[in-house]
Parts: structure tokens; sequence; C-alpha cells
């Protein structure tokens, strides 16, 4: 294991959120935290609870998860299509490193990024409500797996894409709506059962319900169910990421 | 022994027909300097991409001091740095954090001393904190030297490493090479300034449409390729060469102020003594003579020409 160059590779993206924090961790923050203000504060006066929990407290899950998916996506895209594009990508292909360190170096510094980024928001969250976690073991397990598979799948759309435009297609047209239609600002149970069964078919229900429910024991679809969904994702991104080094697709000629 | 870099019917066809490379074969031996030689587009660059891991060869096989480069691919590329030919930096990190990462990149652990001999000698260590994007492109050039050695290699690549540079630099990096090979270090290096393989080379390839034409030490090569002329100088100009003088295949110069005389230098007689007595005999005389030697540019020149 070529412990030093995943090392490098993390430490190199981790300098680039440094050197970029007003874009890397102000702004999502700042843009959360909106969200948080604007729809706890003009939908919280109207809905004062769902199932029991206060709307201001009901909607922090859902917030941290729509930061969690688009900058997992963001950023593990950025980090890898940059190299590409100017060039520098040839010593990453060159040095003696296998294609899981690579991808252990890109995508750790990018989940790690999105984690940190999402308990940032929790703790700016608990300044505005009070938040009780119940299953804090389960918060992280959601995390952690929602900030890996999510920046997996950032690095195959950086390795995908061919231009910056491309970078910005899945982020905004897809996993934001998807984000937003799949329960961030609300309980699935109260849309009409036509539309609560076409949400089922949004995966990203899954991952928000299951990450509410490790707060409030509160859950749209059963918590095996969410589980089973966000690993079920996980392994599909490792073997297209898997299938991208294998065949060298975009990355070797 | 083993050599420091052996390629065996090496092929490589791109996706959209291209045949780059056609049935390569090579020995580069340890700790000599090695040029690859060739017009643009002739292979040089994919060749280097294959032994590095850049670019997947369609057949054949390449070893790096006996490692595989694809089953024992870690032991290998251990062994390698390359400068590419293109300025493909970070241009927002430094010169230290760059050559650090690079480091890091190829398995080695933080040698700081190390680091600072390597900007040090590149002439990069006042600088080491700069931003990449505000150093000159000569220093950028240099730096990208300096990530290469950043983690001690055996092989060094250098693809068309004085592109764009200053005679002064180019010299300063022929220095540098010629100082790296005496600490053992292999190198092999594609150009076009034929100056520079003719200057530093031990051996030479020359390649063209992906074919390998000859593989040669250097002064083998001169010798066998090279062609000496004898240019005479005339008292009085002539308007054409006389019928006698027609066995030696002359070529008047300079409007006819000049006689150019060819010949070959592994030949057994170079037929200069006959040529005198038959210009005496043709009431042609001169005024003084020089003779000049064929540089490695004529005879790569003349190679690729022949091929095409």
């Amino acid at each position: 294991m070529n412990l030093y160059a995943i090392g490098a590779i993390y430490r190199f993206e981790m300098a680039r959120t440094r050197r970029t924090w007003m874009q890397s961790i102000v702004s999502p923050v700042l843009s959360t935290t909106l969200y948080f203000v604007v729809f706890g504060a003009a939908i919280g006066a109207r809905m004062t609870t769902i199932d029991g929990v206060a709307y201001g407290a009901f909607i922090v899950p859902g917030l941290m998860m729509l930061m969690l998916l688009t900058q997992s996506v963001s950023n593990a895209a950025i980090g890898i299509y940059f190299p590409r594009f100017s060039g520098t990508i040839y010593e990453v292909l060159s040095a003696p490193a296998s294609a899981f360190e690579i991808v252990l170096g890109y995508v750790g510094a990018a989940a790690s990024k999105s984690i940190g980024l999402g308990l940032i928001i929790l703790a700016t969250s608990a300044l505005f409500v009070p938040l009780h976690i119940a299953h804090p073991l389960w918060m992280l397990a959601f995390l952690v797996l929602t900030a890996v598979s999510f920046s997996l799948l950032g690095f195959i759309i950086g390795i995908w894409a061919d231009g910056i435009d491309k970078l910005q297609v899945v982020p905004l047209l897809i996993i934001t709506p998807l984000t937003f239609l799949g329960g961030t600002f609300y309980s699935t149970s109260l849309l009409p059962p036509f539309w609560r069964t076409v949400t089922l078919f949004n995966p990203l229900v899954y991952l928000i319900s299951g990450f509410r429910w490790s707060f409030f024991e509160l859950a749209d679809v059963n918590i095996e169910v969410s589980v089973a969904v966000i690993l079920l994702f996980l392994a599909v991104c490792m073997a297209i990421v898997w299938w991208i080094f294998k065949t060298g697709y975009r990355l070797k000629t | 022994m083993t050599s420091a870099i052996s390629v065996s019917h090496l092929n490589k066809t791109y996706a959209s027909g291209f045949v780059a490379l056609k049935d390569i074969n090579l020995e580069i031996r340890h700790g000599e300097i090695f040029a690859l030689l060739g017009p643009n587009g002739a292979g040089k660059t994919t060749l280097i991409g294959i032994i590095c891991g850049i670019v997947n060869p369609t057949s054949g096989s390449v070893t790096v001091n006996g490692h595989d480069i694809i089953a024992n691919y870690r032991a290998a590329r251990s062994l390698i740095g390359l400068v590419p030919q293109e300025l493909s930096t970070d241009m927002f990190s430094s010169p230290w954090t760059t050559t650090s990462f690079s480091r890091g990149l190829f398995g080695r652990p933080p040698n700081p001393a190390y680091l600072q001999k390597v900007l040090s000698e590149l002439s990069l260590w006042d600088r080491k904190d700069n931003k990449i994007a505000t150093l000159s492109g000569g220093m950028k050039r240099r730096l990208m030297i300096a990530k290469a050695l950043s983690h001690e290699p055996r092989i060094l690549f250098l693809d068309e490493p004085t592109a764009g540079v200053d005679v002064e630099l180019r010299k300063g990096m022929w220095e540098m090479v010629r100082t790296l090979r005496q600490s053992g270090v292999t190198i092999i290096l594609t150009t076009h300034y034929i100056e520079e393989a003719e200057q530093m080379a031990d051996r030479i390839g020359v390649i063209n449409k992906g074919e390998l034409i000859l593989v040669e030490e250097k002064a083998e090569l001169m010798r066998k390729l090279g062609k000496k002329q004898l240019t005479l100088e005339l008292r009085e100009p002539i308007a054409a060469i006389p019928p006698e003088l027609a066995k030696h295949k002359l070529t008047l110069a300079d409007d006819g102020a000049k006689l150019v005389y060819t010949y070959d230098t592994r030949a057994e007689r170079t037929g200069i003594t006959s040529l005198i007595d038959d210009l005496q005999a043709a009431g042609v005389r001169f005024k003084d003579l020089s003779t000049t030697e064929s540089s490695l540019e004529d005879i790569f020149v003349g190679l690729v020409r022949q091929q095409q």
C-alpha cells in the first residue's frame, strides 16, 4: 500500500479547500443557513410540527443531506477534473499507486470536506433550534456512507466531463431537484398517495429518510431499506470506478 | 546484466486507428544518455507514455530494471522520473508544496533536506514559497525537472526538456543532465534540437512514423553515416565543371568560385590525390581548401528523407 501517495493526494486536495475557503466552506454554510432561516421561518410559522417534531428541527437532516450530496459531488468532480484539464494528471497516472489508492486520496478528501461541512451546519442549526439526535452513531454512519458514495459519483462525473459545464449538470440538474423532491423540507407522508408512490422511485428519499430517522426516529421508508439503498449505490459507484481504471476511460489513451 | 529499460515488440494503435508505434524493440543501458530523435508525430511521446504508465500499449512488453511495467508497475514506476513536454503543474501551489507532493506520490517519505538540495541546484530555492503562476517560463521548466527528481529516480525521461528555453538556460540544463548521469542516473531524452543530442547523448535512436529506424552509438553513427566535404576555393571562377573531372562528381558553388567534393571517410581511398592530379591536368587552380564533416542533423534529415 502506497500510504505516502494517498497522503499526498489527500493533503493536496485539503490544501485546495483551504486556499478556496470562501467558496468551499463559507458559501455552502451560508446558503444552507439561509435555507434554514427562510424555510424554517416562513413555513415553520404555519406548520409548527411534523409528526411531533418542530418544523425547524425537522428540516435540519434534509438540509444537511442537501449540502452533503451537492458538495460531495462537486468537490470530488473538481478534484479529479482539474488535473485532467490542466494536464497534471500525468503525474498521478505515472506514480506507483494503485487505482484504489488514487481514489482513496481524492474521494477521501472530498468526503472529509463534506462531512466537515455537514457537522458545521449541524452545529449552526443547533444555534437556531433545539436538536436531539436519537442515534448519533447511525447519524455518523449515514453521513460517512453518503459522503463517500456521492464523492465516488463526483469522481465519476469528473472523469466523464469534458468541459466545465458538464461538471455542473449532474449536481444542478439531477441531485438538487431530486433532493428537493425527496423530502428535504417535508415528510413524503404528507403527499397524496399517487405522488407518494412516485417519490419512492427517487433514491434520495431513502437517504434523507434514513438520515432523518437517526435524528428523530421518524422515517418515510423502512430504515433497513434506506441502508440497503445507500450500500447498493456505493457498490454501483465502486464498480464504475473500477471499470474506469481497468479500461483507462478518459484517463489513458 | 539487466537493461535499465527493455522494450520488446511494442505496438500501439489508438482508438482512432492511428498506428503510433510499430514493433519497437529497444534496450537502454544503465547509466547512459540515450537521445530519441524523430520528427513531430513520430511516436516519441507515445513510447515514453507507455513506459511511464500514461498510455496503454496495444501489444508487446516493457521492463524497467527487470520489472514488467504492468505486472510489477510499482517497482517499475518508482524508478522513473518524467519531465513531460508541457508545463503541467498546479499554478496555485508553490515549488515546495508541488515537489513535496510529487515525492509523496511516488511513495517516498518526506525528506526536506533532499528537496532543498534539488531546488537549490535548479536555482529555485529562493522562490520555493512563491506561487508557481508567478514564476518565469524557464523557472517553470526547471520546476518540472525538480518534480521529476523529487523521488530520487534512477531513470529520468526528459521529453523535449529545452523546448522554448533560452541558450543560457539550455546549457545549464545540459550541465545538470551530465551531473545526473555522473551520479548513475540513466537519461532518455527526446529533442528537436539535434545539437542537444550531439552534445550529450551516448547513443541515438531515430524514430519515424512509429518505427525505430536505427539505434547506434553516437560516434559510430556519425562515422558510418557522416560524410566529409572538401571545398576548393578557385583562383578564377569557372562556368562549368570540365568533362575530365566528371568522375569525381563535383558540384559548383558560389557562382563557380568553389568546387565541392564529397567523400566517404570509411572508404579505402578518399580520392583526394586523384582529384588534385586531375584538377592540375585540367588547368583548374585553387587558392585555398577546407574540409567539413556532416552534423548529426544532416544524418537525421537524411535518414528521415530516405524513409519517406
